[in-house]
């Protein structure tokens, strides 16, 4: 089937209108030796039959591991009525919908969305989504840049604490347009952030401070304190959630005394398969003081001529389809799909689903970190309360143990050598709901032998 | 035809300038501006101490079809933004050069300044740009 639909005969005459011979004269402009000849290393195409068997085969070789990483990307139970009611065609777009009078349905359901999440995350207003949570928090640090008027200096302190890849994308998102990100170091004992390096931080003029809660570690900071720390000295807080968790923490507008002023967050866990690493959401919340300095959609309920109820686009006059250059951001789609499937899995679970989801992932952990600090050669690297992840230090380098762990069909967690080399060989773990007393013992049983083995070797 | 009061001065870009008698500056953008945007529906304004460069953009309004920028027309330093706006950004359309007043800037002696029109002049512009 053709997707062009254009005939030869027309883009002849379109061709002709304008007095150029061929589409490739359309490219003169461009010098020769900047334009790519040919797609060497691009494989020729197959069709669908081809491609579906191709696609199987290699399906079959993930196999089916029993999966112990989190690190950002959680597996949980999905209802199957979720991805059943989004891929309904009704709701079968990656887009926000421009033309209200035609999309009631989505609106609504958009609407619905940015309601749970404001209040999971205890915030105001919450946009339709964005990317995913890495991208939240570079459009959370531009967006304090903007909103934070008594600052100028532009410097935003991100604690190492912080996703590694967060980090990354911030300063790769960002780093560019004038923002400069300072790295706050982590207490070595505790795993969470190290308060007195913040005092020197103390009389400058910083932008906002981004806290992860839980943290990269699984561990939980003071973010009452840290709040309160900020705002005393005119710094903006953007707090980075995990929504699961918010089922049983403290909501990011309650934190401190004033609660923080952006919440960003990566919402995968909220019904989205892991899908070896994407397409996520992002989410993000703010104040309603600072929701024009808000990139992205939000949807607003209104009344039509008649009197009724009806949803809209809203606060359009940010985005970049009408203020060009000086729009709040110039990434102004939603996820959609994957916010359809969030809010259609919150909608399913309920606060209490999703606390005893929270519960049962916390409880879960606690009993992997249990049993593995017992053998020989594992400890627990920090000290302190956690959500649902753990940093365990091994006596003898990661990477080959988890190796031997996957020849057993275990997924046995995330090295931290390339993040964070200082600590040696460290191993962040997760378990949700989704593991069983057994899968815990199989685990428990897998990296005995691994130990055993690599010991007798 | 939009006002255009005798005793105010104005800019290329649609503001208007009124000289205190302490001698700052009051700020704010014309009926004709006010006009082509429609019912406004956020200003924001600077704030108290901002230095202001002729020609750099210091306030936003923004009304249910478009956001613009505001350009300060001198260079100087903000001594007041009109925060009653916030609540009542009506006020621009409703009293574009009374109360819809957006900042007031105490000019830096000698400063430059954006190219000024008489109110003839800016009568002018109009007509050109259709009104």
């Amino acid at each position: 089937m053709a997707f062009i639909p254009h005939t030869p005969a027309d883009v002849e005459a379109m061709l002709a209108a304008i007095g150029v011979k061929s589409i490739e004269d359309l490219f003169d402009e461009i010098p020769a030796n900047l334009r790519v000849k040919s797609l060497a290393g691009i494989p020729d195409e197959l069709n669908e039959m081809q491609i579906g068997r191709l696609m199987s085969e290699r399906a079959r070789t993930d196999g089916r591991p029993l999966c112990f990483i989190g690190a950002g990307a959680y597996e949980h139970h999905i209802p199957a009525a979720v991805w059943a009611i989004t891929t309904r065609g009704e709701f079968y777009s990656a887009y926000t919908p421009y033309q209200a009078e035609a999309s009631q349905g989505t609106l609504q359901l958009i609407y619905e969305y940015q309601t749970m999440i404001a209040s999971l995350t205890g915030m105001e207003v919450s946009n339709a989504s964005v990317y995913d949570g890495a991208s939240a928090v570079a459009e959370a640090s531009l967006m304090a840049v903007r909103a934070n008027r008594k600052s100028k200096s532009q410097r935003i302190l991100v604690p190492t604490t912080l996703h590694p890849h967060y980090r990354k994308v911030a300063v790769a998102t960002a780093g560019n347009q004038g923002l400069r990100f300072e790295e706050v170091p982590y207490s070595s004992g505790e795993g969470v952030i190290a308060t007195a390096s913040l005092a020197k931080y103390e009389g400058e003029d910083i932008t906002a401070i981004v806290i992860q809660q839980p943290n990269f570690f699984g561990r939980l900071e003071d973010v009452d304190a840290l709040t309160d720390w900020a705002h005393a000295r005119g710094i903006f807080v953007i707090a980075v959630v995990n929504p699961t968790s918010l089922a049983l923490l403290k909501p990011p507008g309650s934190w401190g005394t004033r609660g923080a002023d952006i919440a960003v967050g990566d919402g995968q866990p909220l019904g989205v398969p892991l899908s070896s690493g994407g397409p996520y959401f992002g989410f993000m919340t703010t104040r309603m003081e600072y929701v024009r300095q808000m990139p992205g959609r939000i949807v607003g309920r209104t009344v039509d001529l008649n009197g009724r109820q009806g949803f809209t686009l809203t606060l359009q006059a940010r985005e970049q389809h009408i203020r060009r250059a000086k729009a709040t951001s110039n990434i102004c789609t939603n996820q959609g799909l994957l916010m359809t499937a969030a809010t259609i899995y919150m909608s399913l679970m309920g606060p209490q689903g999703l606390e005893r989801v929270a519960a049962a992932s916390h409880a879960r952990t606690r009993e992997l970190v249990t049993a593995l600090t017992r053998m020989k050669g594992v400890r627990l690297a920090f000290q302190g309360p956690s959500f649902h992840e753990s940093v365990v230090l091994l006596d003898r380098p990661v990477a080959p143990v988890l190796k031997s762990l996957a020849n057993r069909g275990i997924l046995g967690g995330l090295d931290l050598a390339e993040f964070y080399p200082e600590l040696g060989p460290a191993l962040l773990i997760c378990a949700t709901e989704t593991k069983t007393t057994a899968d815990i013992d199989s685990y428990v049983a897998a990296l005995g032998e691994a130990l055993q083995s690599a010991r007798a070797a | 035809m939009s006002k255009v009061p005798a005793d105010l001065k104005y800019t290329k870009t649609h503001e208007w300038l009124r000289t205190l008698a302490d001698g700052t500056i009051e700020v704010g953008i014309t009926d004709h501006a006010q006009h082509a945007l429609g019912d406004l529906v956020f200003v924001e304004v600077p704030e108290t101490g901002r230095a202001v460069k002729a020609g750099e953009p210091c306030a936003v309004v923004e009304s249910v079809k478009a956001a613009s920028d505001v350009y300060s027309p001198v260079t100087g330093e903000v001594i007041a933004g009109n925060s009653a706006l916030a609540n009542t950004p009506e006020t621009v359309n409703t009293d574009s050069y009374g109360g819809g007043w957006l900042m007031r800037v105490r000019p830096a002696a000698g400063g430059p300044a954006t190219e000024l029109l008489t109110p003839a002049q800016y009568e002018k512009l109009q007509q050109e740009e259709g009104d």
